[in-house]
């Protein structure tokens, strides 16, 4: 038997993978695809504790996550590229419209 | 150390050196392809916490579909000067430091942590009916409206997709230049 400590260390060091990425890459695409590790920390969390607990609330959780996340993936993209074809960039640090 | 401890440090280690390449990699197609092979081994997790129909949405939905989008886009404005340019922000160990000290500070979180009473599905139930079986009794019986709102939220989502990458007809024949132009003159 897996203790749950190991998973909820694992879901850890995903998302904190996930946050060093947001924050230090350049690329919108990939700060995406840090949030998408970000979301799938959270879903194994809730996916081991509903497990463990005996409640199907974290898997049922975990589905709606999965389908908010597809939403999100094909909104964020869609301005990724309508970025990309106004601004010819995709690099965070190159988008200073709003800083006057 | 018994088969189902093996199996996890297995997936655990892939996992976490996959998604530390995914996040430093230089070239932004291998960074997609590492996730996808990160999801893999998630849904191979899954499998180990008995939520087999998760491990097939987890590869069908984010593997087959999310990540293919990423694929696309990545390809739709390769640039080809990715791999000359710098991939990191100005102080990249400012952001390692912060994610550094959130894992710290969630790995002495969990050191207080106790599970709580336990559902209404415990794992024996699950088994019986088969997860499944299960997820679907408790998604259309508790969880109908959510499930539909999700729906709604799917929809939308697909519609505004469309919207945002839709090149606008008046543009069309003016060419890329008005575009930036036209942001251009907005700043004089």
């Amino acid at each position: 038997m897996v203790p749950i400590s190991w998973y909820l260390t694992l879901s850890a060091a995903i998302f904190s993978v996930g946050v060093y990425g947001f924050l230090t890459r350049r690329n919108v695409i990939l700060m995406f695809l840090s949030l998408e590790l970000m979301l799938n920390a959270a879903n194994l969390n809730l996916v081991a504790l509903g497990h463990y607990m005996g409640d199907l609330r974290g898997p049922i959780l975990t589905f709606f996550v999965i389908a908010v996340a597809a939403a999100e993936a094909a909104i964020g993209l869609g301005l990724v590229v309508a970025l990309f074809r106004n601004r010819r960039t995709v690099y965070a640090d190159e988008l200073t419209e709003l800083k006057g | 150390m018994t088969v189902q401890q093996i199996l996890f440090f297995y997936f655990a280690t892939v996992i976490v050196l996959l998604s530390l390449g995914a996040v430093t990699m230089r070239n932004s197609v291998y960074s997609v392809l590492m996730v996808l092979a990160m999801f893999f081994h998630m849904a191979g997790i899954y499998l180990t916490l008995n939520a087999e129909f998760l491990a097939a949405v987890q590869v069908v939905v984010y593997a087959g579909a999310v990540l293919v989008l990423y694929l696309f886009v990545v390809f739709l404005v390769n640039l080809k000067q990715e791999a000359r340019i710098t991939r990191f922000v100005k102080h990249p160990a400012l952001g390692g430091v912060m994610a550094g000290a959130l894992f710290l500070m969630l790995l002495f979180a969990f050191g207080s942590f106790s599970l709580g009473p336990q559902g209404a599905w415990p794992v024996a139930a699950i088994e019986e009916a088969t997860f499944t079986r299960a997820l679907a009794m408790e998604l259309f019986t508790r969880y109908l409206l959510p499930f539909e709102v999700v729906g709604l939220i799917l929809l939308i989502a697909v519609v505004g997709g469309i919207v945002l990458a839709k090149r606008e007809e008046s543009q069309e024949g003016a060419g890329r230049e008005t575009a930036g132009s036209s942001i251009t003159r907005g700043e004089a």
